[in-house]
Parts: C-alpha cells; structure tokens; sequence
C-alpha cells in the first residue's frame, strides 16, 4: 500500500520549468471551445440525436427497400355478390315470324291478363283485334286476325286464293267456299273463327284469327352458343312448352323429337334424341350484379338447379376448372347468390408487420420510408432556410452596423418593418397563393423556403448590427483602415467572423424553430404536398379522427422525430453557447 | 422621454400602415379570390332563371366589394375606412368585421389569461429551484424539461392530449368551447361547462410556454445569486429563505416584469394554432378560417391588429426596460 503511493508520489518531484512546454498545456480557442462542449452532457445526447436523426434521413431512404412514393396493394378475399337470379313474373313474348312485338300489344295483353282466370282473353291494340288463348298457367297463345286470301263467287265456282305467304289448309278452303255459298260472314272451323268481307262485287275477304305470338314466363337458355338458335326458334318453343306444360316427356319440332327432363314444375332440360342438352327451360332469370360480365351457361344452369332444389349454397366449377363456392340468400323476390372474390385493394392503414414495420399511410405508402424521405425534406428546409436567413441577416445587419448613420437608420426601420408583419398570417396567405396556382410540390417547397427566409433574417440582422457597432470602435478596426483595407473586406472579413460565435449559436436554435415552423405550416396543409412529404405533413393525417384514434403508427413516430430533432438542436446550441462565452449562463 | 414616446409612436404608425400595405397587396395577388368563388356560386344559382352570368356578376360583386380598382387605390379607399372607424363587413361572417372582433376576442383573452396565470405559478417556482440547485438532477431535469416543451410542435402536443385525455379516457371532448346540452345548462353549470372545454387547449399552451418563462427565471436567478451582496448576506447570517425570498428574488423581479410586460400584448393576439386544434372560436380560429377563406376585410384587420400589438409590446418593452431600472438611459 504504502509502496504504491510512494510511486505515484514520485513523478512530480520531477523538476520543470514554469514555461515548460509539458507543464502549460496551452489549447487554441477552438480546442477551449470543443473541450468545453464535450464536457456537456446535455450537448453530447443532443449529437447524438442530430446524429441519429441525419443517419435515418439521409442514409435510411438509400438503405430502405421501398421508394418515398410507392404505393402498396393487397389481395383480399371478400363475400361479393356475384349474380342475381328471380322467379320471372314478367310475360316473354315470342313471335312467329320473329319480329319483336309492339309496345301497346305487350301492355295491353298483360293489363288484360292479369288476375283473370279466363281461359280466353279478347284484345284490341294499334286497331286490330287479338285474341290471348291460356293453354296452362303462364302460358298464352295470341292470335290476331289476319287477311288470309280471297273468296271469289264465280256463278257456282267458288275460288279460294291464298293471300302471298300465306297458306290455306283444304278443310279451311271448304269451309269458307260453304259458308261464302251460303252468304254467311262469319264461321267456325275447328275452335278457330273465320270471317268473310265483302270486299268487291261477288269477292269476299277472308279473314282468320291465326296465332302470331306466344306469351309465357319461361325462359329458354341454350347450353352453348352454338344452340342459341333453337332456343329462339318459335316452333321449338311452343312445342317445347306446350309439352312441359301437359306434363309430357317428349315434343317434336323441325321434324326433329326431343326428350324434356323435368327437373320441377317450371324448370325442365331438354335433351336431343342423342342425349345431348339443347335447352334449358325455366322460370327463373339469373343475371350479372355487374355489367359487362357474361354468366356462362354452365353457371346459370348450376344456379337454376341450387335454387330448384331449394339449396342455400352449391358448387360451380368455372370455365378455369376451379370450383367455386357460392351462396344462395332470399332477399325479396330475389335470390342473391355471392362467392368468395380475390380483388386487388390499395394496402391503407396496414398495420405494423414485418413488410411495414409502421404499417402503411392514406395512400398505401410504407410510413417509415416516408419517415426517411420526410426527415430529409426536414432537415433539408431548417439547413436552406437558415443559411438564407444569415445570408440576409449578415449583409444587411453588417452593412448597417458599420456604416452608421441615415443607412443604419433606414435599414433598422426596414427590420423593423418585416420584424413587425405577423408570421403566420403571412405564411397563410402565401400557402393559399400557392394552392390556387397549384403549384408543381418540388418549386412549392422552393418558394416555400425562399419565403421562410425573407420572413426570418431579421433577427440576424439585429444581433449582427448590435456586435458590429461595439466592435467596429475596437483598436483592430482601427488597424484595418490605417492599413487601408476596402471595406467590403473589413466588414466580411474583420467584423463579421467575430460575430460568428453568437450566429452560430444562434443558427444552432434558430434550426430547431424552423423545422417546427415548417412542420406547423404542412400539419395546416400549407406547406409540403404530396407526393412529397416532411415530418409536418405526415402527421397531417392525424386530423382524420379515424387516423387518430386508429392507427398511431401514422402520426405518433413523426411526432417524435419532430420532438427529438428540435430537442437536439436545442441541446446543441444551448452547449454550442456554455462553450463559446462560459459567461453566458444558461 | 416624453419626446421618445412621440418619435416612437410616430415610426409605429408608419410601420403599421406599411405593413398592412404588403399584407394587402399580397392578398389582392390571390387569383381565386373570395369574390370571384362567390360570383361563380350565384352565377350557377341564377343560371336556371336566366339572372346575370358570371361576368355581370363578377363586375357587381367587385364594385360592392371595391375590387375593381388597382391595389394601391383599393388599399387608401380601405385605409380611409379604417380612418373612420369602418374596417368594413368580413365577407366569410356577414357581419361587421369589429363586432365579429368582438364577439370572439374575449374567448382569447381568457384563454391566454389562464395560461399566462398558470404558466407564473409553474414557471417562478420551478426557476427559483433550478437555479438553487445548479448542476443538481433536480437543475437537470428542470433544463431537460423545459428543452423538452421548447421542442414539442404545437399540433403534435395538442393531437397527443386529445388522443389521451380525450379518446383513450374520455374526460374531454374533442373539440369546441361548450358542450352539446349547453343551451339547456344554468348559468354556474355553463361557467363550469366552458372551463372544462378550455382545459386541454390551456394545458397545450401551458405546457409550450412554461420552457422559455422557467429558463428565463432560471437564468436571472443565477445571475443575482452569484452577485456579491447575496454572499454578504449570507455572510451576516440571514436565514436562507430569507437571502432567496427577500434579497436574491426581489432583485430577479425586475428583468420579469419587464419579460411579462411583454407578453401582455399577446393575450388579446390570440394562439390561431391551438384554437384552431380545438376549435374554440377565439381571435386565432376565427382569422385562420377567414384568411383561408380569403376573407380581405377580416385578414387586414387582423393582420393590422397583430401589427399593432406588435409596436405596443415593443414600445411597452423599452418603456418598461428604463423604468423598471432606472440605470437604463433612453437616446
């Protein structure tokens, strides 16, 4: 023990002179002020923030996988209405000659229909006369009078002619030369009724109600394009449906015979005599919830059976080969039949995950690149703006501190001046300027510095003046103009770099209100637009209620970073100020 | 003296007319104008009954608004007004734009009444302690804390206590000065209403000023207990309360009153950031939504009452500077 401090006793007892270069360790000024400030503990964890904050702006957005303005996509699955199927309750009409029927035959028929047990309904519409004959529940005939030749009286010669297209069966020829012989106007032939007109002379006009159309609340889909054309074919039709509604098995139709598989009352298959399906009859209608998208027939068979079968859910294997689940939901008179769909959605307000460890924002954007690139607008605005301010301050404050006089008066109350127009009423306006131009988001940020700086040299300005006017009485001033010194160079570089201290200072807390200038003014909108962002416009999403009680990975981290940022600038400038002038106290 | 007053006056009120000046020609720059969005609204309104088009009514509309004069001829015919005593109807509120003034002004001040009480009573207190105990935790945690609420945004600080006080508790509501049922309140339950509905926005600006008054404290205080006829009291043995309260705190007085005065002047400016956060109707939310509207008559007065102001608390700063210590010669 006693040995060790003998040892440590010994070195001083080492002779040295006073001004030995051992004894006095003599630091320059800017050793005093950099030993001073790392003695600052305060200043040394707000280097470390500045650090932090400059190695996850500028480096993050190289390092991070993603670009600022990448928008994000996510599969989902949802439950969609896919189609819509309903009992039919709307007559389909069917003309013999395929030409559509009018508009005032259609309404008359079903105003006259509707409700009447009658087997038989007589109509006029568009000034002819048509008679609707029922052949079983939702199943009319509609026959019309028609002009079916002529009955020529020839002495005892009766001659029958055939109107063009049209054909005269014998019975019908000798019935109406009977009933023209025996000058009767109107008979019947068959359930059928005839009338004779006079027309010229001894020649009659021979009219027939004949059929024309067919009404009925089937629907006819062919299994495949390729069918399409029996299922409108007229004769098929009628026969078919004759059939279905009899209750028989089979029908025949263009000298071919056809087989009806009955699945319920209303809904049969048809199958040719090979056993191919050519038709499917039923009463319900299945239609795309979307336009533009084709139900093939497959499906609609495969809905028509689910719902004839009174099933709530079926399986439909699609044209791809996958098999699709579908469900059946009663809603009024309609069956609403949805299916499990894949669509492709923006990825908003994703939570925190291991692609986006905070999660996306509004527009699908990973939060914590546009965290990196925000911090780099940030960061980049405090630097442009403070530089701009001491460019200004330093010229107009150094100009008028060494001159004196009416210049230093005019210049004071031009500081004075902007010093005294309210700041954020201004920067307000400016924004709103800019909004109504829309200006491009790169030269807003621009214009939006440049305003900044206009807006905030003023207090550089002051406290330059304010040095210069004590120093520029100070012997070394003297010196520089006994030597002859321009005075340009005197202010700039004589006067100037001994206000640098203080500026530095000053710059240091000077960037901490900036960043929190510009974070206010793109919170309000006003300032940075996408796609661009700043800390400031990403914690804009949090005036969205949602956003804020939500997702606090959208705004709270921004928030954060703001705090730090300013927080470490102000750490730094505060030690940056101990250390400059120690009497400075904080 | 007396002539410094007059000859600082007289710059004030040339500063003030200038000042309006440039906020007017930057507001008549706006090339979507208040007036020109209205005329095109009454323009589709009448455009089914055949009224004016959108160029009759964009003329009307700038005659009765004095729009169709270049600006520095718009800008004496408003000033002349303001001479008189007319600063115009603020076209966002159709109503004279001083009687709007007055309706809200006074949800400001009280606003800014009980922040700047609230924020003495915090700040002294904390200073004093601080600067006894320099370089102590205690002294750090103050400095820290203070940095800490120089630093914090404004807007972010209001969305954290909405978030908590508000949505995750549900103590207060979101936003507005009175609650839903405050029609149907009594009077002492209305006061009682309205105080609740300021307490977040005073606590945000509590909280964003206490920093700057707690460091200021701190940093005089510092200074009178280093000076020497603290240690001569010491000396002869006076009890430490009585070295703080009577010699060391008396003497830091006089740079906080002078700091305090002002500040008075910022209690009738409004805080548009934190009324605007919390919606209460007070000077600030009013000329935010105004100006945003660009509302010319309701900005101008505005901007020309923050002008105001602005000459007031620095005329009040140098004022109070030479009376609080009388060592202090104006020139």
């Amino acid at each position: 023990m006693s040995e060790m401090i003998k040892d440590n006793n010994r070195e001083p007892q080492e002779n040295l002179a006073l001004d030995d270069g051992r004894r006095v360790k003599v630091l320059s000024p800017g050793m005093m002020v950099f030993k001073r400030f790392i003695r600052n503990r305060l200043a040394i964890v707000g280097i470390c923030i500045l650090i932090f904050m400059f190695l996850f702006s500028f480096l993050g957005g190289v390092i991070s996988p993603y670009r600022q303005d990448q928008v994000f996509y996510k599969v989902d699955s949802a439950n969609k209405e896919y189609a819509g199927a309903v009992v039919n309750t709307d007559y389909r009409f069917a003309t013999v000659d395929g030409s559509p029927l009018s508009t005032m035959v259609r309404a008359t028929f079903n105003s006259q229909v509707k409700g009447k047990p009658e087997e038989s309904v007589t109509f006029t519409a568009d000034g002819a006369t048509y008679t609707a004959k029922k052949v079983d529940d939702g199943f009319w005939l509609i026959t019309a009078g028609q002009d079916l030749g002529k009955v020529a009286l020839l002495g005892k010669i009766v001659d029958v002619k055939a109107a063009e297209g049209k054909e005269i069966s014998p019975a019908l020829k000798e019935a109406a030369a009977a009933a023209a012989a025996a000058g009767q106007t109107a008979f019947e032939l068959e359930g059928d009724a005839y009338t004779l007109t006079r027309d010229v002379g001894k020649s009659y006009r021979l009219s027939g109600m004949s059929e024309i159309a067919l009404a009925s609340l089937l629907n006819f889909d062919a299994p495949d394009p390729a069918r399409a054309g029996l299922a409108a074919d007229y004769t098929f039709r009628r026969n078919c449906e004759t059939a279905m509604h009899r209750g028989e098995k089979a029908f025949e139709a263009g000298g071919e015979t056809y087989t009806l598989n009955a699945v319920s009352e209303n809904d049969a298959e048809v199958l040719d005599r090979s056993g191919a399906p050519v038709a499917r009859v039923s009463n319900i209608i299945v239609n795309p919830v979307t336009s533009g998208v084709l139900l093939p027939p497959a499906y609609r068979e495969a809905v028509t059976d689910a719902i004839a079968n009174h099933q709530t859910a079926f399986e439909y294997v699609n044209p791809e080969g996958v098999t699709e689940k579908h469900t059946i939901q009663m809603r009024g008179n309609t069956y609403i039949i949805s299916t499990v769909q894949q669509t492709y959605l923006i990825d908003m307000y994703a939570a925190p995950g291991p692609d986006h460890p905070l999660g996306t924002d509004d527009h699908g954007m990973d939060v914590l690149t546009r965290l990196m690139y925000g911090g780099r607008i940030s960061l980049m605005v405090g630097f442009i703006v403070m530089i701009l301010e001491n460019i200004i301050g330093i010229i107009i404050g150094g100009v008028s501190g060494y001159f004196g006089g009416w210049v230093d008066t005019l210049l004071m109350r031009f500081v004075d001046l902007f010093n005294s127009i309210p700041y954020y009423p201004m920067m307000i306006i400016a924004g709103a300027i800019m909004d109504s131009f829309e200006v491009d988001p790169y030269l807003r940020l621009y214009m939006m510095m440049a305003i900044m700086g206009i807006m905030g040299w003023t207090g550089v300005a002051r406290v330059v003046r304010g040095q210069i006017l004590s120093l520029r009485e100070q012997d070394f001033m003297v010196a520089t103009e006994a030597t002859g010194i321009r005075v340009s160079r005197r202010i700039f570089r004589h006067l100037v770099p001994n206000v640098m201290p203080l500026l530095i200072v000053q710059a240091t807390m000077g960037l901490g209100s900036i960043i929190l200038t510009e974070a206010t003014l793109s919170f309000l909108g006003l300032g940075i637009k996408y796609p661009l962002a700043s800390w400031g416009s990403i914690i804009n999403s949090s005036s969205n209620i949602y956003v804020m009680t939500n997702c606090w990975y959208l705004w709270i981290p921004a928030g954060l970073l703001i705090v730090l940022t300013v927080l470490g600038f102000n750490f730094v400038g505060d030690g940056l100020r101990d250390a400059f002038d120690p009497r400075m106290k904080r | 003296m007396w002539k410094f007053i007059v000859r600082r006056i007289f710059l004030a009120v040339i500063i003030v007319i200038l000042g309006s000046f440039i906020i007017y020609g930057v507001m008549r720059a706006m090339p979507t104008s208040f007036v020109e969005s209205m005329a095109r609204q009454r323009a589709a309104a009448s455009a089914t009954t055949g009224g004016p088009t959108y160029q009759e009514w964009l003329e009307q509309l700038n005659e009765s608004y004095h729009m169709n004069t270049d600006i520095l001829s718009g800008f004496f015919s408003w000033l002349g007004g303001v001479l008189r005593g007319d600063f115009g109807d603020s076209w966002k509120y159709g109503v004279p734009v001083t009687q709007k003034f007055g309706e809200v002004i006074w949800h400001s001040v009280i606003l800014n009444c009980i922040t700047l009480v609230l924020q003495v009573i915090i700040c002294i207190p904390l200073g004093i302690q601080a600067a006894r105990r320099q370089y102590s935790g205690f002294d750090y945690g103050i400095t820290v804390f203070a940095m800490l609420c120089i630093s914090l945004p404004t807007f972010f600080l209001a969305t954290l206590l909405k978030y908590a006080f508000a949505i995750k508790l549900g103590w207060f509501d979101l936003y507005g000065l009175v609650g839903r049922y405050h029609e149907q309140l009594s009077q002492g339950a209305k006061i009682l209403d309205i105080a609740h509905h300021m307490f977040l926005p005073v606590l945000t600006l509590a909280m964003l000023n206490i920093g700057g008054l707690t460091r200021y404290t701190r940093t005089n205080m510092l200074e009178v207990l280093n000076a020497d006829y603290i240690r001569t009291a010491r000396a002869k043995g006076l009890p430490e309360r009585t070295v703080i309260n009577r010699h060391a705190f008396r003497n830091t007085l006089i740079p906080l009153v002078s700091y305090m005065s002002y500040l008075i002047p910022s209690l009738f400016s409004g805080s548009m950031i934190t009324e605007t956060l919390y919606q209460i109707p007070g000077i600030g939310y009013i000329s935010y939504d105004a100006m945003i509207a660009g509302d010319l008559p309701f900005t101008m007065f505005y901007s020309m009452f923050g002008l105001i102001l602005t000459q007031i608390s620095l005329m009040l700063a140098d004022i109070m500077y030479a009376v609080v210590d009388p060592r202090v010669r104006v020139n």
